[in-house]
């Protein structure tokens, strides 16, 4: 009895299976539009969109990806119009900016494209049939809890990014996180994501500051310039470095014990895949996909560092 | 009479000239006493010889901008230069492996020559394409910049053998009779360079041509040959510096070297070498150098500034120099 029931259940699954694989003989065209690989991040995007796009194409037959790399706004919109001459029927965008890109993407959507739109929201969210985003205040908000449950009490210093709305919503959400703790700011200054600057900024910390139990680098290029600033000046004082965004040097030494650099957060450049694997899924399942989906920025310690580690991806 | 006017004359002059080299030193001391009353710890050898060893890379490239504006040229493309040698030494040390000197020369001369080149490029087209420099040179730029991030896929170009980055790193962080390294190294270049500049025909051409280019050419300056090779010394400049950049941080990035041309620029003109061309000053501009580096450090040294405000008083306070610099002049 048991058996047949199983037997059943194999039946129906390859009757589901062999449906399945005939409705994909429809022929679905998804356009991916995203930055040029112009710093580390951007660069995890696209390696991660071309690694997507080849998976998708594997797993859907009838399904053609087109990913489409732009330096800057302006040319990002020029390239949604040679996507759209291509006739797609959804459009997957990470826009630079979401002034410059809100109202070409709405040209495309008039077209009836499906559109997805990833990390920077456009001005006028009707646009977008799904939305897929990293979740900065969540990323400030981790850092921060991170570093008053292991401090407990003492002195940090923050290096902030490049002047956005993305640096501010991780800066005040980390303070937010502090707040009534024992750990306090010592100082604050802007390192633009870069790792010369971090250096700098980091040695001028160092001669100010005699003594700083732990420095929120916020961004795993920055810790690298701030741990490289610690060694010269032979600081005993600090504990530990905190980055984010899980570049994969970083990882490796998290999830090799490094002392110096016990965690980091996540900020995963590859949303760009989750949000094509969701887009197909909408033409080639029969799940409902519209929606809003928020990753987590997750706390990446030893234990759980191997999941975060992609060692293929520049980033 | 007339011989009496004469004289006064020559020695007003005289003296202009010296408080007009000197008027960066002024602004040099004037930043250092203001920085000791903003903070007891800017004073420190410590925060010192970290400002001076930081301000190395931009000060060995302004001493070949110092060559390129002299002669009323324009190099906008060094910060892009600076990241691409940078990039293409990493790759080429990977690429040797082994954790020896000789691997460390075969890279330095790798980085070498490939500025060069890229300066003789710059050089070639400025000179027998007759393009303006701020074009060729923009254009240039684009593309040193494209190429490391196609080298580096958007991501970094790490040293991967730890041993050879030990055996390298002394350079940035070593010291010789107390003094760091690239501090000796940038002492090396500008006085190198302040001889080429002063003392050898060639440097006088380098004045002439950027004074008057026709009245160069009917001197029989090789305006050609001169041209094209300021760009050539601009570019080794750059591999120089990149020599000692690579230590610090053992990597290159699509970001490495941004905005280093203004800073080089910068350097150049607060040193007192005209933008027009036809005056060079070696010493003002590593002066120049150190004066940019300070002021970031006053920044971050200083309580009262807001993170946000940064930007503006710095360049505020780059202003104001120039302005003193200036008035000390007219009032000769």
């Amino acid at each position: 009895m048991r058996k047949m029931a199983w037997t059943f259940a194999a039946a129906t699954l390859s009757a589901g299976l062999a449906s399945g694989a005939f409705s994909q003989q429809k022929n679905v065209t998804i356009g991916v539009s995203i930055p040029a690989a112009t710093h580390g991040w951007t660069g995890g995007v696209v390696y991660h969109a071309q690694e997507a796009a080849k998976q998708l194409e594997k797993t859907y037959p009838g399904l053609k990806v087109i990913v489409k790399t732009s330096p800057d706004g302006a040319s990002q919109a020029n390239a949604l119009d040679d996507l759209t001459a291509q006739k797609i029927d959804a459009l997957v965008v990470l826009p630079f900016n979401s002034d410059e890109l809100t109202n070409p993407v709405r040209e495309v959507k008039k077209r009836g494209t499906f559109i997805t739109v990833v990390d920077r929201g456009l001005k006028d969210s009707s646009i977008q049939d799904i939305y897929v985003a990293g979740n900065n205040p969540e990323f400030g908000r981790v850092a921060g809890k991170f570093i008053t449950d292991t401090l407990k009490e003492g002195n940090v210093v923050v290096f902030r990014g490049i002047p956005t709305v993305i640096d501010e919503e991780r800066v005040s959400n980390f303070e937010k996180a502090l707040q009534g703790s024992g750990v306090k700011v010592l100082d604050k200054q802007y390192a633009n994501w870069n790792r010369d600057d971090a250096f700098r900024v980091m040695q001028d910390y160092l001669a100010k500051h005699p003594k700083i139990d732990a420095v929120w680098a916020s961004d795993d290029d920055m810790a690298l310039g701030v741990m490289e600033a610690i060694r010269q000046g032979k600081r005993e004082d600090i504990k530990f470095v905190l980055g984010g965004a899980g570049m994969k040097d970083i990882v490796k030494r998290v999830m090799d014990g490094d002392k110096m650099l016990p965690a980091n957060v996540s900020y995963p450049p590859g949303m760009i895949a989750t949000a094509m694997q969701v887009t197909a899924a909408q033409f080639f399942t029969n799940a409902p996909m519209r929606g809003t989906y928020v990753l987590n920025a997750e706390l990446i310690t030893k234990d759980n560092a191997k999941n975060f580690y992609y060692p293929n991806s520049p980033f | 009479m007339t011989d009496t006017a004469l004289r006064t004359s020559v020695r007003t002059r005289r003296l202009n000239l010296d408080l007009r080299a000197l008027s960066p030193f002024i602004a040099l001391v004037v930043l250092v006493i203001a920085g000791s009353l903003i903070n007891p710890d800017f004073l420190t050898t410590a925060n010192l010889l970290n400002v001076v060893t930081r301000s190395a890379f931009i000060a060995i490239i302004a001493v070949g901008a110092t060559f390129v504006i002299a002669s009323g040229g324009l190099d906008l493309s060094v910060g892009s230069m600076a990241a691409l040698v940078a990039g293409v030494m990493i790759l080429t040390l990977n690429k040797l492996g082994g954790a020896d000197l000789s691997t460390l020369a075969l890279g330095m001369l790798a980085a070498l020559a490939l500025s060069a080149l890229c300066g003789l490029a710059n050089g070639l087209i400025v000179t027998f394409g007759r393009i303006e420099p701020f074009i060729v040179t923009l254009g240039t730029m684009g593309i040193f910049r494209s190429l490391v991030i196609w080298l580096a896929a958007g991501g970094t170009i790490t040293m991967r053998n730890s041993e050879l980055r030990e055996l390298y790193r002394p350079l940035y962080f070593g010291s010789a009779f107390g003094i760091p390294l690239p501090i000796l190294v940038f002492l090396a270049v500008a006085a190198i360079g302040a001889l080429i500049l002063y003392k050898t025909s060639f440097g006088r051409h380098v004045v002439a041509l950027g004074s008057n280019e026709e009245v160069a050419r009917y001197s029989g300056v090789p305006i050609w040959r001169v041209r094209t090779l300021v760009y050539v010394i601009q570019g080794l400049c750059v591999g120089i510096a990149i020599l000692v950049y690579v230590p610090r941080l053992g990597s290159a990035t699509p970001t490495t070297g941004l905005l280093w041309e203004l800073q080089a620029i910068t350097a150049v003109v607060i040193g007192g070498t005209a933008l027009k061309g036809g005056v060079g000053r070696i010493g003002g501009t590593v002066v120049g150098a150190i004066i940019l580096e300070l002021v970031a450090n006053i920044m971050v040294l200083s309580n009262f500034v807001s993170e946000f405000l940064v930007g503006a008083v710095q360049g505020a306070i780059i202003i104001v120099a120039m302005l003193v610099q200036r008035s000390l002049h007219k009032g000769r």
